[in-house]
């Protein structure tokens, strides 16, 4: 069973008024267990749109989705998703680890388990020394961290992920991506992961979507078969930038379309 | 005990506004002796102080009184502020059709109901002075809290639903603490109007034992002395209850902005 399968879906915004869009339309896309995709394509192609729909937050106009065999909604009544948006939206009210332990909380664990758990998770951030830090105590890539702890905190089977890392500086981006393939190894989490950055995409993922501009589409798959485990030398390994080439010359393609 | 360094470095930074304090007095002290200014004008600082040695305990009862009126009216009008809050928050129609309403009360002088409030309640009811302070605390406190309640991001909201939280989850999770920096400085303009609505429903009569009729008493046999002892007592709760208020406040918000670095 694929972790997510999604047929022929569209989604079309404010349907019959002066204000409709087409946001995405047609789209067929099979992920694997343990996958790690990265969507990639102009502004305002409908990536995040795709992802909100993986994920119920918004219902799609036409086709089907299908998340570990189950409806989007059902899915999401399981907490089947871990979602990381482009801003680490903490709340501020809460220190560090009661951050962590939010999701905990709603689904009705119990206080103990729930430091326990949360304590792991900012372990596996590494940010343990910080569970007590206020967010605005935090660098924005720390917040980040936060962000991917609370995501992870009650072992979801899927990762959706916003461009995550759209506002960091490159340093500490580079730094992020490397983390989360050491989380995601440790965990077996399936990722999809929406970016901007075209070596960010190759550099994480097992596949890179590209899609079209508005209405978008899924234009062209491109296998990444960097050798794993990835480390910074992946980042000056020849094969590395071929698939930049391969995935610049797909968008390129896209926009000239 | 605060140690001694930060002890004086708060004492430093507020050299300015006791410099102030200290020289206002002076010169009001100084100009009212040098032109001969009249005690019904205005009375010396020294003639104030005296006659509030003098009449402390006339001062503190009728003070005690209007201090209570207004805080039962803060916490009543408060708390019936807060339920149709979260009414208007939960519910659109209850939106659409109160908020108008409220905004427009709002701007409104609502202390114009004080003479009114006495034949409702009668005379010498206190609840015609809790009524009016609670009218007038009430529109502030409500907008603001409903304003809180809604400005939440989008992405909060969509960070609750991922967790298939409910929407009693989400009120309690993130919009009541979401709120809770609008309640506050809505809860200091409150405090502030608490005592503006006692004092002016008592300038319309009721008790002898409350600031409003002590002021208008004492103003009309001339005992201006007394009638400023008054007004510098009320302007002391005034202060009192707002410092109350940010002291809550900083307990309760620790993370908030405006806490943050005081």
């Amino acid at each position: 069973m694929s972790a997510l399968s999604l047929r022929g879906v569209g989604k079309v915004f404010n349907p019959g008024s002066d204000q409709e869009v087409q946001a995405v339309h047609g789209v067929d896309l099979s992920v694997e267990r343990g996958e790690f995709i990265s969507v990639i394509g102009p502004s305002g192609c409908g990536k995040s749109t795709l992802l909100r729909l993986i994920g119920d937050l918004t219902p799609p106009s036409s086709g089907t989705v299908s998340v570990n065999g189950k409806t989007p909604a059902r899915a999401r009544l399981d907490r089947d998703y871990g979602m990381v948006f482009q801003s680490a939206t903490l709340l501020e009210w809460r220190r560090v680890a009661a951050n962590v332990e939010l999701p905990l909380e709603i689904m009705g664990m119990d206080a103990a388990e729930r430091s326990r758990q949360a304590a792991a998770m900012l372990g596996l951030v590494q940010l343990d020394r910080f569970a007590n830090h206020y967010p605005w105590q935090l660098s924005g890539g720390m917040q980040q961290r936060v962000a991917i702890a609370r995501a992870l905190a009650f072992k979801p089977s899927i990762l959706l992920m916003d461009e995550p890392f759209g506002a960091l500086d490159e340093m500490t981006r580079e730094r992020m991506q490397s983390e989360l393939l050491r989380i995601r190894a440790e965990t077996g989490t399936t990722v999809v992961f929406v970016t901007h950055s075209i070596p960010e995409a190759v550099f994480l993922s097992t596949r890179v979507v590209i899609m079209s501009p508005r209405p978008g589409t899924i234009t062209e798959v491109v296998d990444i078969d960097l050798p794993e485990p990835r480390s910074d030398d992946t980042r000056e390994d020849q094969r590395f930038f071929e698939l930049l080439t391969d995935v610049r010359e797909g968008l390129r393609a896209v926009e000239d379309s | 005990m605060t140690d001694r360094p930060e002890f004086l470095r708060k004492v430093y930074f507020r050299l300015p506004a006791i410099g102030i304090f200290v020289g206002g007095l002076i010169v009001w002290e100084g100009m009212v002796r040098a032109f001969d200014i009249k005690g019904f004008i205005l009375p010396a600082p020294t003639a104030i102080a005296a006659t509030f040695a003098s009449e402390t305990s006339d001062l503190l009862a009728a003070g005690a009184g209007t201090f209570s009126t207004a805080l039962a009216g803060l916490l009543l009008g408060g708390f019936l502020a807060f339920f149709t809050a979260l009414a208007a928050a939960r519910w659109r129609f209850v939106r659409d059709g109160a908020l108008p309403f409220a905004i427009a009360a709002n701007s409104t002088p609502i202390v114009v109901l004080a003479p009114i409030a006495n034949s409702w309640f009668g005379l010498r009811s206190p609840f015609g002075s809790i009524f009016v302070v609670a009218v007038l605390v009430f529109f502030p406190v409500m907008i603001n809290l409903v304003r809180g309640l809604l400005s939440v991001e989008a992405s909060g909201i969509e960070l609750m639903e991922s967790y298939a939280a409910g929407r009693r989850t989400t009120l309690w999770k993130l919009q009541l603490p979401n709120a809770t920096p609008y309640l506050f400085s809505a809860l200091k303009v409150a405090a502030a109007l608490s005592l503006i609505g006692a004092i002016v429903k008592e300038f319309f009569g009721g008790s002898q034992e409350r600031l409003g009729q002590y002021i208008t008493t004492k103003a009309g046999l001339l005992q201006f002395e007394e009638a400023w002892a008054a007004i510098v007592l009320a302007s002391l709760f005034g202060i009192a209850l707002y410092n109350i208020v940010v002291l809550i406040e900083r307990r309760v918000i620790p993370w908030h902005v405006s806490v943050r670095n005081a």
